[in-house]
């Protein structure tokens, strides 16, 4: 039983980490942006794809993740440049509808390119071993506590970023505000395509990681992005620290909650336990975000005053 | 009548509630139920289950409208009302009662109680927050119609037969046809009255600055909250038919998917005026009929297609008019 648990919280941890490096993009491109971006996703889903593209050309997996990320965020900064600025100063209908486009766009061009059929990443071999916890009670793959590493490591750098560093600086004043940070002689355009190439990056880390555990394909990229938005507004939009808090929380509740929901019905053996517990910790995340809203209208940790 | 808006000196956001004159609504009636007769007289019986549908989606569209265009809030959640009347009558059908005067009020109760219970939490938040809670909800509709059994998991519910009505035969296609013009022809002269009335121009005021309504002395969270349960209420009667329609309903109905397709319909029309969820539900569907027979990627185009209506036109095709005509007036003045 405690392995269990604890395999599943390992899990959550993972889970969690892995939709903080989504939430993290989006709540800074929308703290300092005033953007909705639906199509985040979309980026997510097509730096997955790049990877698995990318993992027929090149043995090495570290290679393959540094290309995806590269050209993630290359069309990242692309798309700010050539679209995202200009829908920067539009309404946020505008923004929602705008976005949905590219939702469309993207899932239909990865399925021209790619085919409709799911696409593997072979996971590296070194990795692909397990180790043994709590005594050889449970024996949990090492790929899995990569993530986890890598998802703290870049936590902890977008904490050092954006609160040590001179860019850290002009990216809060940005955030907190873009008019004022732009008088006191903060280049706030090339900022903007910075954060959001940065966003894109983090999302293609996100989407190749991943793409061992899961298969490639188009609707993945939706599968996320709800979890990830649901994050940023527990955690209160524009707020790093609550993309984290966000993240880990509903990473867990989600995990967990399925843990002990599939079990209790197990326990009552009510058919379909495992779908059925499934789903109801999907629908725990989204009630613990309609209760968070109901008492906090503007997150857990709201970011501008 | 009612006495017609005035128009807004503020191109960004139309006052005028594009509201319709009698004749123009007259004619559109006249030629929308002449329409199945002549299909039938050129052989094509497709095209009048697509005028069904076509009707239907309107509805949901406008109903969309009145939170949407009038009211100001962006419901990214529409379809969960949608789909809460549709489920409705596939599982009344199912327990057996079929007669449409019990199912479609119930339809329409149950997804206007939803829409009273979302909004009385959602309208709470604001901008982006309002957004995502309503986001959210709908999510939580799709996974309760996913994972219980009563309503059929994956699958969904299949109908039968259709809901009957004394004296009609429902099953024929003309009928059906004629049945969905004459609901949702009451449920649009309701849309007429609603924004025309005190209220609706109460909600205009609304959407223009909350603050100031306030100020003034409105209820305003109460008159939102009205409008959509309302709007709810509406999209139930649009998800009760559209469930007769195809005999049955899917989680798919459900999915966040249509409810960002309900937008795309309202603002391809112009959200805030009056025929614009007419107009853009109209749009959609003939264009994806016209477009799918000739490729499959139809999400392709739709992606482009509402990219350049966003950049070029976001108020929407109604929107044009006033463009033409004012670029008119200044051309005479000059």
């Amino acid at each position: 039983m405690l392995a269990l648990i604890l395999e599943q919280s390992l899990n959550g941890l993972q889970y969690g980490l892995m939709l903080f490096l989504l939430a993290a993009g989006l709540t800074l491109v929308f703290g300092i942006m005033d953007l909705i971006n639906l199509a985040h996703g979309s980026l997510y889903m097509i730096g997955a794809f790049l990877a698995a593209a990318f993992s027929h050309y090149f043995q090495n997996f570290f290679v393959v993740l540094v290309l995806a990320i590269a050209a993630t965020a290359l069309l990242g900064a692309v798309l700010e440049k050539v679209l995202y600025q200009h829908l920067r100063r539009m309404t946020h209908l505008s923004q929602v509808l705008a976005t949905f486009a590219l939702i469309l766009i993207a899932n239909e061009s990865m399925t021209m390119v790619f085919g409709a059929q799911p696409v593997m990443i072979g996971m590296p071999e070194s990795l692909s071993g397990s180790v043994s916890l709590l005594g050889d009670e449970l024996q949990y793959p090492v790929y899995r506590l990569l993530i986890i590493a890598v998802g703290i490591a870049v936590a902890i750098g977008l904490y050092v970023l954006v609160n040590k560093t001179r860019l850290g600086m002009w990216i809060r004043a940005g955030a907190s505000n873009p008019t004022m940070a732009a008088t006191m002689g903060i280049r706030i355009k090339p900022l903007f395509t910075f954060v959001f190439a940065l966003g894109a990056a983090l999302c293609a880390l996100a989407g190749a990681l991943l793409g061992p555990l899961l298969a490639v394909s188009t609707g993945m990229g939706e599968s996320i992005l709800i979890p990830a938005f649901e994050v940023i507004v527990i955690g209160g939009i524009g707020s790093m620290r609550g993309a984290f808090v966000g993240a880990l929380l509903v990473g867990m509740i989600d995990t967990l909650g399925r843990l002990v929901m599939t079990s209790a019905f197990k326990f009552f053996a009510v058919s379909g336990a495992a779908t059925l517990g499934a789903t109801l910790a999907s629908m725990l995340v989204s009630l613990l975000m309609v209760g968070i809203l109901f008492f906090r209208p503007r997150g857990l940790f709201p970011a501008r005053g | 009548m009612a006495p017609r808006l005035i128009p807004a000196h503020r191109p960004e956001t139309p006052l005028t509630a594009g509201l319709p004159g009698p004749w123009t609504a007259i004619a559109i009636a006249i030629v929308l139920a002449a329409y199945p007769l002549l299909m039938r007289e050129l052989g094509e019986d497709f095209y009048i289950t697509l005028g069904s549908r076509v009707l239907i989606l309107a509805l949901a569209a406008s109903a969309l409208n009145l939170a949407l265009g009038y009211g100001g809030m962006i419901s990214l959640g529409h379809a969960a009302f949608l789909g809460a009347g549709a489920y409705t009558v596939a599982a009344l059908a199912g327990q057996g009662i079929n007669s449409a005067w019990i199912a479609v009020p119930a339809a329409v109760a149950i997804a206007g109680l939803a829409a009273f219970l979302v909004g009385a939490v959602s309208l709470r938040t604001k901008g982006v927050y309002f957004i995502m809670i309503t986001l959210a909800f709908a999510q939580l509709f799709y996974y309760l119609a996913v994972s219980l059994p009563v309503f059929g998991g994956d699958d969904g519910l299949q109908l039968t037969e259709r809901s009957n009505v004394p004296g009609i035969k429902l099953e024929n296609d003309l009928a059906f046809y004629y049945f969905v013009l004459f609901t949702a022809g009451l449920a649009f002269v309701l849309l007429y009255r609603l924004v025309s009335s005190r209220f609706g121009r109460a909600l205009l005021a609304i959407r223009e600055n909350e603050r100031r309504v306030a100020a003034v002395g409105y209820p305003v969270f109460r008159l939102k909250l009205m409008a959509f349960t309302l709007s709810g209420g509406l999209a139930g009667l649009a998800g009760a038919l559209l469930a007769n329609l195809s005999m049955g309903v899917t989680p798919h109905t459900l999915a966040w998917q249509q409810s960002g397709l309900l937008m795309v319909m309202v603002v391809i029309g112009g959200s805030g005026y009056f025929w614009g969820g007419i107009t853009g539900a109209a749009i959609f569907l003939l264009l994806e009929e016209a477009v799918s027979t000739h490729t499959e990627h139809w999400n392709l185009v739709l992606g482009v297609l509402l990219l350049i209506i966003v950049m070029v036109a976001p108020n929407g095709v109604m929107s044009l008019r006033e463009r033409v005509i004012s670029q008119f007036r200044r051309k005479s003045t000059q």
